[in-house]
C-alpha cells in the first residue's frame, strides 16, 4: 500500500442493513493495518486522510505508508505508538453500512474491549500467522463469549509471511476451533489473509486456492444478523411518559422508549412491572404515524388502553413471559476503576435498562483470571480489568433477564456515587 | 417491515431518538445547540420526532459568532418559529464588547466561541448540552462517548472518559459540571444527508450549489461576502459553489457543485474523496491535534 489509492465514484445503495463489529488487536498483529485496508478498499478512506497519514508517515521514515495513523486519533497515541481507547470507524458497501470498535488488545485494556464488545454483532479476532495463537488471541475470544457477541471470525493474518501455507493455516484453525469449544461461540468463521497485501480482504486470493470460503468483506456482508435480535421476549423499558399539556392532546399519555426484545402489536395484553397492572396495547405511535407491530431496535411510544401508574423504570412485557423481579442479582463483573476496587460489602449506584438503583456488594465469589480461566475463591475484591462473579442486593427490585437471553435486560453499569463516574460492567446469570 | 428488518437510517434515527429522551429524562437543565446548520437542524427534526406529540422539553441555544451567514441565521429563525422552541443567543460580539473575550488579530471567532459557550451555559445552570458532532469528522471526536463528561471548567479529558456500555449512558454530574450529548455520533455525512431527503429535512439556501462571487484562498473558495473582502488585487472569479459545512463565515469555504438538490448533493457526497472538514473548514488545518486541543479547552 505504498502507492495512492485510485479513488472510484460509485455510491452504496440506499437501504442497508447496520453491522457493528468489534476489532481487538495489539501494536503488530496487523490490526490497524486490517481496518486501513478495509477502507481503503471500500473507498471510504479520503484524500485528505490519506495525505495526512502519508506526509506523517514519510516525515517518520516509515517504511510502509503506516495505517495505524488513521484509527490513532490522540496526541498520546500518536506520541506512543499505541491505542489506548475505543475508536469508532465507519463505512459503507452498498449491502451494510459498518460501525466498527476498535479497541486496543494488551490486557491492560480489557475493559476498552469489553465496551467494544457490549454492542457488538461480531467480533473480529486476528492473529499472526507466524505467532499462531497467543494468550491475547485467547482472551479476547473469552471476552466476546462472556459478552455473547453473536458472531466470531478470526483472522489468520500475514499469511504472505508464511508462504500462504495451507497446513500452517489448518493448524491455527484446529488449534482455535478447540479452544472455542470451551466457550460459548454460537458462529465461528475462520478466514486465510494478508492484511498488508490484500488477500481474501475483499476480494477471493488467487495465492491460496486452497482456501473455499469467503473473503472477509464478504462475510461481514453476508453474516445473517437479522436473527440475533431476541424477538420473543416482549420487554420495553419505559423511559418517559409523554403528556403534552395542550388543548388537542389533553387526554394523551405515552410511554416513550426504545424495544429492548419481542415484537409488540396493538391488542395485545401487557403487564406492566413492577406493580403487575394489565392492560392492552391501545397503539403503537411513532412520530410518523402509527405502527402495526414494533420490534428491536426501533423507538416508539406506546398508549394502553388503561390509565395506570407507569413511570421511568417501569417495563411492559406480556402477562405470560415476564422478566425475573428480583433484589438478589448473581452477575460476572468487569471493573474498570483505576482509582478504588470493586469491594466486600461496597456501595454503589447502578443502572439496568431505564432504572435506577442502589447495591451492595454481598459476596465476591471468585475472580477469573482472563487468560487461564482459572477462578481465585480468595479475593475479595476485584481491580481494574479483573473479571469475577459477584453477589449483588439492590435497593429495589430490577427487571431483568439472564444476559445469555437477553443482552438489553442482562447488562447493568455501576456507577461510583461519590464522583459518578461508570466504575463497573455487570452479565446478569 | 414484515421480515423484522430495519435499514441503518431507521436504526440510527431509533438510537438518537432513544438518546434525547434518556437527557431529557435523567438531566436537570438539557439545552439543544443550534446554529442553523444542517447537523443542527437534523437534531432539532429528531427532537421533535423523540417528543410528538409534545414540544421538544428544552431550550435551544445559538453560540453566535456574529459572523455567520445572513441566509443561515434568517433561515434558524424561521425553523424555531415553526417549533415554537425558545431560542437563547450567546454573542460573542457582546463577549467581546464586555471584555470576556479577546478578538484574535486574524479576526476569525471560532476558538474564542469556547469562554461564550461555557458562560452560558454557567448562567442558565445547563447540565446537558446536545450537540451534532458525529465521530466520522475527526478523529479526536472518534474516541469521544455520546455522552462526554466535561468538569468545572468545561474540560475534556480524552484519557479519562467514562466507559460506554450497551445504551446504558451516564449522564450523572454535580452541580457546574456537564455532559456534552451527541446523538448524532454513529452518523456519517451521507448518513445526514440521506436522512434530510428522506425526511424532508429544510435547509438553508448556502447548502445548495447556486453562482457565487468567490475568491481562491490557498485552493479554498470564499465567497466574497461582508466578512470576506477581496484584498487589493485579489482576483474575484464567479463559480458555482456549495457549503457542505456552515460554520463561521470568515473561515468557511465552498467546493465546486452543482447540486441544487439533495438527491444530486448526496450523488456529489458519494463521489467526493475529501472529508467535510477538510475541504471546507480553514479551521481544522492548524495542527495534527487542532482539534483534540480545543476539546479540552470545552470546545463543542
Amino acid at each position: 500500500m505504498t502507492q495512492a489509492p485510485t479513488f472510484a465514484t460509485e455510491a452504496p445503495a440506499e437501504a442497508t442493513e447496520l453491522l457493528r463489529f468489534a476489532t481487538a488487536g495489539s501494536v503488530d498483529d496487523g490490526k490497524s493495518t486490517l481496518i486501513g485496508r478495509l477502507l481503503y478498499d471500500t473507498k471510504t478512506l479520503f484524500e485528505d486522510q490519506w495525505n495526512a497519514v502519508e506526509a506523517v508517515s514519510a516525515g517518520r521514515g516509515d517504511e510502509y505508508t503506516d495505517l495505524a495513523l488513521l484509527t490513532d486519533g490522540l496526541r498520546s497515541e500518536r506520541e506512543q505508538g499505541i491505542t489506548i481507547d475505543v475508536a469508532y470507524r465507519y463505512f459503507a458497501t452498498p449491502e451494510r453500512k459498518f460501525i466498527i470498535a476498535d479497541t486496543p488488545g494488551h490486557i491492560q485494556y480489557t475493559r476498552n474491549m469489553v465496551t467494544g464488545a457490549s454492542t457488538a454483532d461480531l467480533a473480529l479476532i486476528l492473529v499472526d500467522a507466524r505467532k499462531g495463537l497467543v494468550e491475547q488471541s485467547r482472551r479476547h475470544a473469552f471476552l466476546c463469549s462472556l459478552l455473547r457477541v453473536p458472531h466470531m471470525v478470526l483472522c489468520v493474518n500475514k499469511m504472505d509471511l508464511v508462504g500462504y501455507d495451507e497446513e500452517i493455516f489448518k493448524r491455527i484453525e484446529k488449534e482455535f476451533c478447540s479452544f472455542t469449544t470451551k466457550l460459548e461461540v454460537p458462529d465461528l468463521t475462520v478466514v486465510p489473509i494478508s492484511a498488508l497485501k490484500g488477500d481474501n480482504v475483499v476480494s477471493r486470493s488467487e495465492n491460496m486456492p486452497w482456501y473455499q470460503g469467503p473473503s472477509l468483506l464478504h462475510h461481514l456482508e453476508k453474516v445473517h444478523i437479522a436473527s440475533d435480535r431476541n424477538l420473543v421476549d416482549v420487554r420495553f423499558p419505559v423511559q418517559q411518559v409523554i403528556r403534552p399539556h395542550s388543548n388537542d392532546n389533553h387526554d394523551y399519555r405515552g410511554y416513550a422508549g426504545q424495544i429492548a426484545s419481542g415484537v409488540m402489536k396493538p391488542g395485545d395484553d401487557v403487564m406492566v412491572l413492577p406493580s403487575g397492572f394489565t392492560s392492552k396495547i391501545a397503539s403503537i405511535e411513532t412520530a410518523d404515524g402509527p405502527l402495526q407491530e414494533a420490534f428491536p431496535p426501533l423507538s416508539v411510544t406506546v398508549r394502553l388502553e388503561d390509565e395506570l401508574d407507569v413511570s421511568r423504570g417501569d417495563m411492559l412485557c406480556r402477562p405470560a413471559n415476564q422478566p425475573r423481579v428480583t433484589q438478589d442479582v448473581e452477575a460476572m463483573v468487569c471493573w474498570m476503576d483505576e482509582q478504588r476496587p470493586l469491594r466486600l460489602r461496597g456501595k454503589y449506584a447502578i443502572k439496568h435498562t431505564t432504572a435506577d438503583a442502589r447495591a451492595i456488594v454481598k459476596d465476591v465469589q471468585y475472580q477469573l483470571d482472563v487468560n487461564t480461566l482459572h477462578r481465585d475463591e480468595a479475593v475479595e475484591e476485584l481491580k481494574l480489568n479483573q473479571i469475577g462473579r459477584v453477589t449483588l442486593r439492590t435497593t429495589k427490585p430490577l427487571l431483568c433477564d439472564d444476559y445469555r437471553r437477553n443482552r438489553s435486560t442482562g447488562g447493568f453499569i455501576i456507577i461510583d456515587e461519590s464522583d459518578n463516574r461508570t466504575v463497573g460492567a455487570g452479565i446478569i446469570v | 417491515m414484515s421480515d423484522y428488518r430495519v435499514s441503518h437510517l431507521a436504526a440510527l434515527e431509533a438510537e438518537a431518538i432513544y438518546i434525547f429522551r434518556e437527557v431529557a429524562a435523567t438531566c436537570q437543565r438539557p439545552v439543544l445547540l443550534f446554529s442553523g446548520g444542517k447537523d443542527s437542524l437534523v437534531m432539532l427534526h429528531l427532537a421533535q420526532k423523540a417528543f410528538a406529540p409534545a414540544p421538544i422539553p428544552f431550550p435551544v441555544m445559538h453560540v453566535d459568532t456574529g459572523q455567520n451567514f445572513d441566509e443561515v441565521i434568517a433561515f434558524r429563525d424561521e425553523r424555531v418559529a415553526a417549533t415554537g422552541v425558545q431560542l437563547l443567543v450567546a454573542s460573542v460580539q457582546d463577549a467581546i464588547d464586555r471584555g470576556l473575550v479577546t478578538e484574535p488579530p486574524d479576526g476569525t471567532r471560532n476558538r474564542i466561541q469556547t469562554p461564550v459557550l461555557l458562560e452560558a451555559a454557567e448562567k442558565y445552570q445547563f447540565d446537558a448540552l446536545f450537540g451534532g458532532a458525529r465521530r466520522d469528522e475527526e478523529k479526536a471526536r472518534a474516541k469521544e462517548r455520546v455522552f462526554s463528561f466535561r468538569d468545572d471548567f468545561g474540560q475534556w479529558d480524552p484519557k479519562n472518559q467514562r466507559p460506554e456500555l450497551w445504551n446504558l449512558y451516564n449522564g450523572r454530574v454535580h452541580p457546574g459540571e456537564q455532559i456534552r450529548v451527541f446523538p448524532l455520533s454513529n452518523w456519517t455525512e451521507l448518513d445526514v444527508w440521506r436522512y434530510i431527503g428522506d425526511q424532508g429535512v429544510e435547509l438553508p439556501p448556502v447548502y445548495f450549489a447556486a453562482e457565487r462571487e468567490v475568491v481562491d484562498r490557498g485552493g479554498m473558495l470564499f465567497a466574497v461576502n461582508r466578512f470576506i473582502r477581496p484584498k487589493d488585487g485579489e482576483p474575484v472569479f464567479t463559480e458555482k459553489i456549495r457549503y457542505r459545512t456552515v460554520g463561521d463565515a470568515t473561515l468557511t469555504a465552498g467546493v465546486r457543485s452543482d447540486a441544487t438538490t439533495v438527491d444530486q448533493i448526496i450523488a456529489e457526497i458519494a463521489a467526493t474523496r475529501i472529508t467535510e472538514r477538510g475541504a471546507t473548514r480553514g479551521d481544522d488545518k492548524t495542527s495534527e491535534a487542532a482539534m483534540e486541543d480545543r476539546k479540552r479547552e470545552g470546545y463543542f
